[in-house]
């Protein structure tokens, strides 16, 4: 099939029909991609709930040039030949981005100096990139109990934007889904409804996937911020998954192990539990370097650290975090 | 009100004691043919109406478990449907539940007074149960009776222009009669 | 007297039961259709009609049947929206519980149209009652040979459900209604795909509003011309408006489009005027997710011509001084009401009623509600008012599905033409603790001095 024209913030690539704008946009580059809390490339049926990928689409296509009346999900939204989409370039977008943003923050707790999550959480990202630093939601926010969801993941409902994505993950990965989203509206939660324990051997994907802290590995042994543990590339030889994994080490212990994580946070190859949760020695995994930090996030970014990656700079933590 | 948050108890000795009815799981069995092959799941929410019924107007852990069962589905993907609609009830509830609307066309015509004067009269506010297990009162939202506001609805009954009188009268009739009212139930037709 | 088409039967003694409807002319559509019209010919007079949707969206009918996929080999679905939710509309109760043989009648002739073998009518779980009274006449059309195999000899099958939902407006939703029909939580899905393409089992779907579907009747026994002519410019035929709020006379009105707004409010043919001697203060024309109107913009519109039932006056003046004739759910308010109070009102119910799937309406709704509440009690300040206005227009087109602005536009039309009384609740705090005060001291809407060029 023949390839398409799309031109995102003034920049052109041809892609395959039945692309999405923020996948062409992925293709051109971080500059013109539009950020995603809800879409998730490998898993199906993913997108279109968080919002914040909304862009203009300024010209339908060569075909039928109107632009489209409302701001379009660049994720569900798939390109014409000829489309033209604002972006970075929109001050429409920008604005409501701003206005997802604090939607998605007006009930959640803001506790990112216990969060296990910090440094590493797209929400995070996101409300530095574009979001006010006052909310302007004075009220009780909606709270939740933290709950164990089985013996590895712990759930913290509060932190929750409801992407969906641990749903489609338990229901794409596993044969028995057992968490979901209960109630509705203002009142949804994800929840196991039942005491129950998520117990697959894929489980554990769900926290990766979890763009915020509400998914947290209860058996990472480091209570403290990622940023002070060095990330390695590892393998090793698993029989129910690829083996390829991140390790988490400060020192020579391993803290915790995840998957690799791409330039735009997301998992190509799912990890097993076992490699997850049970792995946690020098010697069950063989080193391949340490990892780069690409991705536009507040490590990289250092919004917390100044100078090397890594090194933890006491005057820009929380005070009590460091006693 | 049915939809509180947090985890819920399963009692699995409970669990294996419950059985609907014959005529319930043969009206079932009717429901499910009406859809295609393997489309099974469009039963739901019609099979959890007759579960509510079956099970003392509500819908415990292990009757939506058994629901599951007898669909062939995941028991989450039960628990997700039965907490998303607000008819079920995921708690206890009194024989005859008492739903008032609270919406605009019936608050502009006094159900407000309504619900205050039913609740002084059984000595509950709303969302609670009387101790006798007899009522239920619960706010709702518009029931598509606006123009015979302020209404109620008990069971499959609209009860509709609502005045002291006829709730007293009611009352005193629900009372005396003494039993359940369910969605389900066959022998309402209302005469408005 | 206007026409009805609809109604115009609905006071014969029994006409509920099969041999009554029958005896007065029921079922001639499906004769006349199944005899001797082709499908395509039955769209076609559908189309003449100029019958626009009468679930709230006005969609031309006939336009949105054909564009009905129809590819070899998959069954097609015709999906009758009952799910009535909608504050301030109860038009599609009465009829199924009066005359259900009317609807039952239109979803055969409309079936056959579209080519579905199975067809379902989809009723809002509170209304439990009246799907026994539609079971009850499906089960009388079976009995008399208008549904199952091989109807009145034409090779036509038919096979008509009626399904319950369990409580949720966002069912009203047509793919929400679909996914709910499909035994799933109501989520909207995102479009595209649309249910034409891929609608119940993922099979191409129409989705049509209960009096959509019994207008139908009429129009193919009297040819789609005869019905495009009552009515004004593309507001064709005839419209139940369901009536309520403080007039003297509520209830389910057939009128014919293009009546005065003032002649429905005022004569005792209709509403028969504000109750007990009141003043209009304000009216919402077309169920809660319209625009509110003050008393000054409901019979006249803002250049001064008079306000009509019909689609395109009664959205006259845009969002700043029309509204809308959405789903025909008329409420009306009297000097007494506190507008403050009824946009709180409608705010609890959207947050309710929000499905959750997506961050600005389950945070936005919730957080209008709050700030309603907060404002109505008397306990707000003067920022919550334009603050309010600025989450309704984030909200407002940037949702998965319409609930977004219909939750949005009620706030932003109350502010834009009560902003006074928003400002009395915070300036009189003291008085607006009493929720009755609108009672003690009416506050009327202020009509702002014209604008000289
Ligand atoms: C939140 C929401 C609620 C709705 N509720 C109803 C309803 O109760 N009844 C209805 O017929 N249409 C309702 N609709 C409109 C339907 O989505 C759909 O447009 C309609 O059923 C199409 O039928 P029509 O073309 O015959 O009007 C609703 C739409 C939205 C966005
Ligand atoms: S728990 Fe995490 S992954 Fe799951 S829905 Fe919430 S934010 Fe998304
Ligand atoms: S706009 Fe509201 S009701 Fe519609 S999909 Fe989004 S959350 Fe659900
Ligand atoms: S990433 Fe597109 S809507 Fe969430
Ligand atoms: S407002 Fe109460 S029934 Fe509609």
């Amino acid at each position: 099939m023949s390839l398409i024209k799309i031109t995102i913030d003034n920049q052109t690539i041809e892609v395959e029909p039945g692309t999405t704008i923020l996948q062409a946009a992925r293709m051109i580059g971080p500059g013109v991609t539009p950020p995603a809390m809800c879409y998730y490339s490998t898993l199906e049926t993913s997108g279109g709930y968080c919002r914040t990928c909304l862009v203009k689409v300024s010209k339908g296509s060569e075909k039928d040039p109107r632009p489209m009346p409302k701001l379009v999900a660049s994720c569900r939204t798939p390109v014409m030949d000829g489309m033209e989409v604002q972006n970075y370039t929109s001050e429409e977008v920008k604005d409501v981005r701003k206005a997802v943003t604090e939607f998605l923050l007006i009930n959640h707790p803001i506790d990112c100096p216990i969060c296990d999550q910090a440094g590493e959480c797209h929400l995070q990202d996101l409300s530095y990139d574009r979001g006010k630093s006052q909310s302007r939601y004075d009220y009780e926010k909606r709270t939740f109990d933290e709950i164990d969801i089985g013996p590895t993941i712990k759930l913290n409902m509060n932190r929750c934007i409801l992407c969906y994505r641990c749903v489609k993950v338990a229901d794409q990965l596993t044969p028995q889904r057992v968490h979901g989203v209960m109630n509705r509206g203002w009142d949804s939660e994800i929840s196991t409804y039942i005491e129950g324990a998520v117990n697959n051997n894929f489980s554990g994907n769900m926290i990766d996937v979890c763009p915020v802290g509400a998914l947290t590995d209860r058996t990472f042994r480091f209570k403290s911020r990622v940023w002070f543990l060095k990330p390695y590339d590892a393998h090793r030889d698993c029989p129910d998954c690829a083996g390829k994994a991140v390790i988490w080490k400060f020192g020579n212990d391993i803290y915790r192990v995840t998957g690799r994580k791409d330039q735009w946070g997301e998992v190509a190859e799912w990890i097993c539990n076992t490699c997850r949760f049970e792995k946690k020695d020098l010697s069950d995994w063989i080193e391949e370097g340490p990892r780069k930090i690409d991705r536009h996030s507040v490590i990289s970014q250092n919004h917390y650290l100044k100078g090397t990656q890594f090194v933890a700079s006491p005057e820009a933590l929380p005070a009590k975090e460091l006693k | 009100m049915s939809n509180e948050q947090g985890v819920k108890k399963f009692d699995p000795e409970k669990r294996k004691t419950i059985r609907f009815s014959e005529p319930a799981l043969e009206s079932i069995q009717k429901i499910i043919q009406r859809y295609p092959a393997g489309k099974q799941k469009s039963a739901m929410l019609p099979v959890l109406h007759i579960a509510q019924a079956e099970s003392d107007g509500w819908l415990s852990p292990e009757v939506l478990d058994y629901v599951a069962e007898i669909l062939g589905l995941l028991p989450v993907e039960v628990y997700e449907v039965a907490s998303f609609y607000s008819m079920y009830n995921l708690k206890p509830v009194g024989k005859c539940v008492l739903e008032v609307c609270q919406t605009s066309s019936c608050w502009t015509r006094g159900a407000e007074d309504v619900v205050e004067y039913i609740g002084k009269k059984l000595n509950i506010k709303a969302g609670e149960t009387t101790s006798d297990g007899m009522f239920t009162l619960k706010t709702v939202e518009c029931l598509g009776s606006c123009g015979t506001a302020p209404m109620l609805q008990c069971g499959a009954e609209y009860h509709e222009n609502l005045t002291e009188e006829r709730i007293d009268n009611l009352i005193e009739r629900y009372r005396k009669e003494d039993r359940r009212r369910n969605y389900t139930d066959l022998d309402f037709v209302n005469s408005n | 007297m206007s026409r009805k088409l609809l109604l115009a039967k609905d006071h014969v003694p029994g006409i509920r039961s099969y041999d009554v409807y029958r005896a007065n002319g029921g079922y001639a559509s499906v004769e006349k259709a199944l005899k001797t019209m082709s499908p395509e010919a039955v769209t076609e007079e559908v189309k003449k009609s100029g019958l626009r949707g009468r679930g709230g969206a006005g969609f031309p009918t006939g336009m949105k049947w054909s564009f009905l996929a129809k590819p070899e080999g998959v069954p097609r679905y015709l999906v009758c929206n009952a799910d009535e939710s909608e504050p301030g509309t109860f038009k599609d109760r009465y009829l199924m519980e009066r005359i259900p043989h009317l609807l039952v009648e239109g979803m055969i002739t409309s079936s056959f149209a579209l080519g579905a073998n199975t067809s379902f009518i989809y009723i809002r779980g509170e209304y439990f009652y009246v799907s026994r009274i539609l079971e009850q006449a499906i089960a009388e059309a079976y009995a008399n040979g208008w549904l199952g195999k091989n109807i009145l000899g034409s090779g036509y099958d038919l096979d008509l459900y009626v399904q319950v939902g369990a409580g949720a407006y966002i069912c009203g939703e047509e793919t929400a209604l679909l996914e709910s029909l499909e035994g799933k939580r109501g989520n909207p899905r995102i479009k595209p795909p649309f249910p034409a393409v891929e609608g119940l089992y993922r099979c191409p779907t129409v989705v049509n509003n209960v009096e959509t579907i019994a207008a139908v009747v009429p129009i193919v026994n009297d040819g789609g011309e005869a019905y495009a002519a009552i009515g004004i410019g593309r507001s064709t035929g005839t419209k139940l408006i369901s009536a309520s709020g403080n007039i003297n006379k509520p209830g389910v009105y057939e009128i014919e489009l293009g009546l005065p707004v003032e002649e429905f409010l005022f004569s005792d043919e209709y509403c028969g005027g504000i109750a007990n001697g009141k003043r209009l203060k304000a009216c919402v024309p077309g169920g809660s997710s319209v625009p509110i109107l003050p008393e000054y913009l409901v019979c006249k519109t803002a250049t001064g011509d008079d306000r009509l039932m019909t689609y395109e006056s009664l959205s006259d003046g845009g969002f700043a001084t029309g509204s809308m004739l959405g789903s025909g759910g008329f409420i009306v308010y009297d000097e007494n009401q506190c507008v403050v109070r009824n946009t709180w009102n409608f705010s609890r119910f959207y947050r309710h009623e929000s499905c959750g799937q997506c961050s600005p309406c389950r945070e936005g709704t919730g957080w209008m509600e709050t700030v309603l509440r907060r404002l109505e009690k008397g306990m707000g300040n003067l920022d919550d008012i334009d603050l309010l206005v600025g989450v309704a227009k984030k909200i407002e087109g940037n949702t998965i599905c319409p609930l977004g602005d219909a939750a949005a536009w009620p706030v932003a039309a109350a502010i834009r033409h009560f902003r006074h009384e928003f400002e009395y609740h915070v300036l009189h705090a003291e008085k607006v603790k009493d929720p009755k005060h609108g009672h003690k001291e009416p506050i009327m809407p202020v009509k702002p001095a014209p604008v000289v060029a």
